[in-house]
């Protein structure tokens, strides 16, 4: 006779993306950096809108372009270019890592391990290091020059 | 004979040391609509482990608490857990060593629930399949009905090693945040099989895994969290292993990365002849 077994779901979801335990900082990096790709590609999609809106004449165009001056819609756009900052950044370390760069040789695993995740950091701290040097100056041009 | 007496017990390590919490989240499919936590006061003494804590409770508190169970020393892959914010095996992980009063313990996530800390692997056993986790070889009659060895070189052996101590565990599926939002991506534990396989100078089925790993739930999905090799218990970094096969598969698009010939076979060695400049092995102390 089967039994019939009812079992409790217990998938962590989009939540599992942020939280879900105490992880190394690759792995938040991970969650930031699909947010930020998603935030780009909402700000790609509003760009075209936006650029649209000259095909129905210079008025239209300008009255489109006097809403982006609010501080609102520049903060925004600061925000775009932090995304885009960390995105690339991080990308580029992904890329790295993906055509096995950084990541040293396959060997006997001796306790302590040293992990991949623990060879590549350097190069993840020094990338992030270059992310918030850009996003500094990036932010004074936007606001202070 | 000689005889060997085992090292005395002080009474000083049966000393409770401190009394601590544990927070377990139970299940009942019976009785339960969602899960809860219960609290048990457990006495812990020196070297105790999570697990002991728990098989503590069940033998002094609580007969009905479930958990997996059965080498006790790391090696099955059995109590997997999430211990205090992290996926852990409750048999590997000293109380003490914590260093908190109270212990949450849950069962693993990312995993649907059987009982309290019983997690339902056959979805993970089902993708560890999949990948086809033995060896393939042209040579079918060989396999079958063996003539000798495939040869294989210490270096060789260092190439794949290191992912062949995986215990299935399923720690690293459950740290996964890839896993936490797709259901059908493969997981690091069966691509780091894959790639402990395609690697392996005796194998030959790289061809034949090509499909499931490249899929659209394969090693592309794989965004170098790199949870998977942070939580696994015996340092097989499953992370490394799906980064090294992107590398393959990008190398193949360029057509520079080069399949090396599975090695021969070596006849059995008819009789032995031992090397005269090795010394021979001192008489056996226990017979």
């Amino acid at each position: 006779m089967k039994v019939e077994v009812k079992h409790r779901k217990n998938k962590l979801g989009i939540v599992g993306w942020i939280g879900g335990g105490r992880f190394g900082a690759e792995r938040y990096a991970y969650a930031l950096h699909r947010l930020t790709g998603l935030g780009i590609l909402a700000y790609f999609l509003l760009h075209i809108f936006v650029t649209g809106s000259r095909i129905g004449g210079r008025q239209s165009w300008e009255s489109a372009m006097a809403n982006f001056k609010t501080p609102l819609f520049k903060f925004g756009e600061f925000l775009v270019f932090l995304a885009f900052a960390y995105h690339a950044l991080n990308g580029l370390r992904l890329i790295i890592t993906e055509l096995g760069f950084m990541l040293g040789k396959a060997q006997r695993p001796v306790f302590p391990y040293v992990t991949s995740v623990h060879r590549q950091r350097p190069l993840f701290i020094g990338l992030m290091i270059v992310a918030a040097i850009i996003i500094i100056f990036g932010g004074a041009d936007f606001y202070f020059i | 004979m000689s005889e060997t007496s085992a090292p005395e017990v002080q009474s000083s390590d049966l000393k409770v040391i401190k009394n601590v919490t544990f927070e377990i989240l139970r299940y009942s499919p019976e009785k339960d609509e969602a899960p809860r936590a219960q609290k048990f006061q457990v006495p812990v003494i020196k070297g105790m482990t999570v697990l002991d804590g728990l098989l503590w409770i069940k033998e002094n508190l609580d007969a009905s608490l479930a958990y997996r169970s059965s080498c006790r020393m790391g090696v099955c892959g059995s109590c997997g857990m999430f211990i205090n914010g992290l996926p852990r095996l409750a048999c590997n992980n000293q109380i003490v060593h914590l260093n908190a009063d109270t212990i949450t313990i849950k069962p693993l996530p990312n995993y649907n629930i059987i009982r309290d800390l019983v997690p339902d692997l056959e979805g993970f056993f089902d993708k560890h399949e999949s990948i086809q986790p033995y060896m393939i070889r042209e040579q079918v009659e060989e396999l079958n009905n063996p003539t000798g060895e495939f040869f294989q070189s210490p270096d060789e052996l260092v190439d794949y090693i290191q992912f062949a101590y995986c215990i299935k565990c399923g720690l690293c599926l459950s740290a996964c945040p890839t896993v936490a939002t797709d259901d059908n991506f493969i997981g690091p534990q069966a691509l780091a099989q894959a790639y402990r396989y395609n690697v392996d100078s005796r194998d030959e089925g790289a061809k034949e895994r090509e499909e499931e790993l490249y899929s659209s739930h394969g090693v592309w999905r794989c965004h170098f969290a790199g949870a998977c090799s942070d939580v696994c218990p015996k340092g097989v970094d499953p992370a490394f292993a799906i980064q090294l096969l992107k590398q393959n598969m990008f190398m193949q698009k360029l057509h520079v990365h080069k399949q090396k010939p599975a090695t021969h076979v070596i006849p059995w060695v008819a009789e032995h002849i031992p090397n005269e400049k090795i010394p021979k092995a001192p008489e056996r102390t226990v017979k």
